[in-house]
C-alpha cells in the first residue's frame, strides 16, 4: 500500500503535539479566555484548528496523487 | 398527565418514529449479507458521515461526559483530546483500508486479518477480541438506555425492565433493517442530540449562573482543584491524559463497528473527507461538561455522576422537554447498540463461526447464525448491565485497551511487507494478556501511565520481534497473501 507522505504525516502531526503531547504547558486555569478556562479553551479550539491541519494534509495526499485524483480533490 | 408521564410518552414517541424510519429504509433493497452488513458499498460523503458520527457520538457522549465531568473534573478533557486525534488517525488508515476491502470484498475487521495475513485462525481470534470487546460498551448502551428510563418516570420504571425492553427493540431493529436502516436513523438521532446538547448546554449554566463564564468563574472559586487534572482523582494526572488520549486514539478506529464502517463508503476519498470534517462533530462534547460542572455547584453529593445530566434537566426543565432529551438519548443508545450488534454478530457468524466450526456454510446461512448472535450479544449485554455497576467511562477505557491491540497489525499489514502472520499472532496475545493482567488486577492506570498503552507498547515490540524471527513465505506473495497483490512490490518499501 503506498505510504503516506512526509508532509501530510508532518502536517498531522501537530495536532498529535499540541493536544496530547503538551499537555503539562495548557493544563491551567488562568488566563481565561472569554470567561473559559484556559485547558478547555485550548481544547475546544484544537476541535477547530486540527480540521485545519488535515486539510493541509488533504491538499499534500491529493497533489502528489494521478492527474484524475488531483480533479477530483480539486472539487472539495 | 402526571410529569412523568408526560415524559415517558414523549420517549417512546421518539422511539418509535425512530424505529418506523430504520424499518422503512430497508425497502427497495434486497438484504443479502453484503447489503446488509456494508450497504452494498454505495454511501457517499453525507451517509458515511452520518453513520460514523452517529456511531462515533454515542450515550457515552451524552451520560459519560457529562458524568466525569461532574465526578472527575478537568480529566474528562481526554475526551476532547481523543476525539480529534483519532480522526486523524483515519485520515492514513481508512483510505489504504477500503482499497483492500474493495478488492477482496472485505466485510468485517477479521476479514482483513484472515486476507491480509493468509490466515483463518488468526481471523477467528481477531474475531473474538473484537466480540468480547464489543459487551462492555454494549453494556454502555444499555445502562444508558436503564438511567433514561429511570429518572424520566421518576423512579417508576425500574432499570431492568427498561433496559430489556430497551433491547428488545434494538434486536428487532437490526435484524429487520441491516445497516441502512442504521444510517437513515442516524439522520434522526443526530440532529435531536445536536439541539439536545446545544440547548442544555447553553441553557443550564446560564439559568443558574448567568452564562458559561460566571459558572466557570464561580467553580474557580469554589473548586479550584475540579478544573486542572488530576481533578476530583489521584490518580488521573498528565502522565494518564497523555498516554490515554494516545492508546484511545491509536486504538479508537479499531473498533470492530467504526473499521467496518470503511468498507460502507463509495470510494477512499470519501472517507479521508471525512476524516477532515469529523473534529468539527465532537463540538457537542463541551457542551455536555458545562452541564456536568453547573452539576457540581447546583446538585452536590450525587453517587451516580453518570446521572448528573439528566437530573439537571428534570430540576430544570417542565416535563415534556425531559422526554425530548431523554428521547434523543435513548435513540442514540439504541443506533449505537445496532450497530455494535451488527458488528459483533457478523464477526462471530463470518469469521469465528464458519471458519471453525463449518466451514461449507454458505452466505445465507452465514446471515442466519448472525442473527441468532444478535439475540445471544443482546441477551449476555442484558445480564451484564443488571449485574455490573461500573462507570460509562471505565467500561468505555477498558473496550478501548482491548480493540487497541488491534492496531499493529491492521498498521504494520498496510504499510509493511514484512511483518509476519506468526507476529502478530504473538503481539496480539501478549497485548491482551498485558492488558488484561493489570486491568483485572487493578492496576489501571499504572503508576499514572494507562494499561492500554503499556499493552499496546509490548505488542508492537513482539510483533516486530517475531516478524523479525519468521520468514515472509515467500511463494504466498502472489496467492496466498491476497492483499499484498496490492502493495506494491521492490520499491524499497521493506521494513520491520
Amino acid at each position: 500500500m503506498k505510504r503516506p507522505s512526509l508532509g501530510s504525516l508532518l502536517f498531522a502531526l501537530i495536532p498529535f503535539v499540541a493536544v496530547c503531547f503538551s499537555v503539562a504547558l495548557w493544563d491551567r486555569v488562568y488566563p481565561m479566555v472569554f470567561g473559559i478556562p484556559f485547558n478547555f479553551f485550548w481544547l475546544i479550539s484544537w476541535l477547530f484548528l486540527t480540521p485545519l491541519c488535515m486539510w493541509g494534509a488533504y491538499r499534500r495526499e491529493t497533489s502528489t496523487t494521478t492527474g484524475s485524483d488531483r480533479q477530483e480533490g480539486g472539487a472539495l | 398527565m402526571s410529569p412523568s408521564g408526560m415524559a415517558l410518552a414523549v420517549i417512546c414517541s421518539i422511539v418509535a418514529v425512530g424505529s418506523l424510519v430504520g424499518f422503512l429504509a430497508r425497502y427497495h433493497h434486497k438484504m443479502d449479507l453484503e447489503q446488509w452488513t456494508v450497504g452494498g458499498r454505495g454511501f457517499g460523503l453525507v451517509l458515511v458521515w452520518l453513520l460514523m458520527a452517529g456511531e462515533v457520538y454515542t450515550t457515552f457522549t451524552f451520560l459519560g461526559a457529562s458524568g466525569w465531568a461532574y465526578s472527575r473534573g478537568a480529566p474528562v478533557l481526554y475526551i476532547l483530546g481523543y476525539g480529534p486525534l483519532s480522526c486523524v488517525v483515519s485520515f492514513f488508515i481508512f483510505p489504504p483500508l477500503w482499497e483492500v476491502g474493495r478488492k477482496h470484498k472485505l466485510q468485517t475487521q477479521a476479514d482483513f486479518f484472515q486476507a491480509r495475513y493468509d490466515s483463518p485462525l488468526l481471523g477467528a481470534f481477531v474475531a473474538l477480541v473484537g466480540v468480547v470487546c464489543l459487551i462492555p460498551y454494549l453494556q454502555i448502551q444499555l445502562t444508558g438506555l436503564g438511567l433514561i428510563a429511570e429518572v424520566a418516570s421518576f423512579g417508576a420504571i425500574p432499570r431492568t425492565p427498561a433496559m430489556i425492553i430497551g433491547f428488545a427493540l434494538v434486536a428487532a431493529f437490526v435484524l429487520v433493517s441491516g445497516v441502512r436502516g442504521v444510517a437513515w436513523v442516524s439522520v434522526i438521532k443526530d440532529f435531536l442530540l445536536l439541539f439536545a446538547a446545544v440547548f442544555v448546554g447553553l441553557a443550564i449554566p446560564r439559568i443558574y449562573f448567568g452564562g458559561i463564564g460566571p459558572m466557570f468563574a464561580a467553580l474557580a472559586q469554589a473548586k479550584p482543584d475540579h478544573l486542572v487534572m488530576p481533578g476530583a482523582t489521584k490518580s488521573l494526572g498528565h502522565t494518564w491524559f497523555l498516554t490515554t488520549v494516545l492508546m484511545v486514539s491509536l486504538g479508537f478506529y479499531m473498533w470492530p463497528q467504526y473499521f467496518a464502517a470503511s468498507f460502507t463508503a463509495r470510494s477512499g476519498r470519501v472517507l479521508r473527507r471525512n476524516a477532515v470534517i469529523m473534529p468539527l462533530y465532537t463540538i457537542t462534547m463541551p457542551l455536555m461538561f458545562f452541564v456536568g460542572l453547573s452539576a457540581v455547584l447546583v446538585l452536590p453529593g450525587l453517587k451516580n455522576g453518570d446521572l448528573s445530566l439528566l437530573l439537571m434537566v428534570r430540576k430544570t426543565f417542565p416535563a415534556w422537554l425531559l422526554g425530548v432529551i431523554g428521547g434523543a438519548g435513548a435513540l442514540t443508545a439504541m443506533v449505537t447498540a445496532a450497530v455494535q450488534l451488527l458488528a459483533g454478530a457478523t464477526l462471530y457468524a463470518k469469521n469465528l463461526f464458519r471458519p471453525m466450526l463449518a466451514p461449507g456454510m454458505t452466505d445465507q446461512q452465514v446471515a442466519k447464525v448472525a442473527k441468532i448472535m444478535v439475540l445471544v450479544l443482546t441477551a449476555g449485554a442484558v445480564l451484564l448491565a443488571i449485574y455490573s455497576s461500573v462507570s460509562l467511562v471505565s467500561l468505555f477505557l477498558l473496550g478501548s485497551a482491548g480493540v487497541a491491540q488491534l492496531f499493529p497489525g491492521v498498521v504494520l499489514g498496510l504499510f509493511s511487507r514484512r511483518v509476519t502472520t506468526l507476529g502478530v499472532f504473538a503481539g496480539l496475545a501478549t497485548g491482551i494478556v498485558v492488558t488484561l493482567s493489570f486491568m483485572l488486577t487493578g492496576h489501571d492506570p499504572y503508576y499514572g501511565v494507562n494499561a492500554g498503552l503499556i499493552a499496546l507498547g509490548c505488542n508492537f515490540g513482539v510483533t516486530g520481534v517475531v516478524s523479525l524471527l519468521t520468514s515472509v513465505r515467500v511463494s504466498g506473495l502472489d496467492e496466498g497473501l491476497p492483499a499484498l497483490a496490492v502493495l506494491p512490490s521492490g520499491d524499497g518499501t521493506e521494513a520491520a
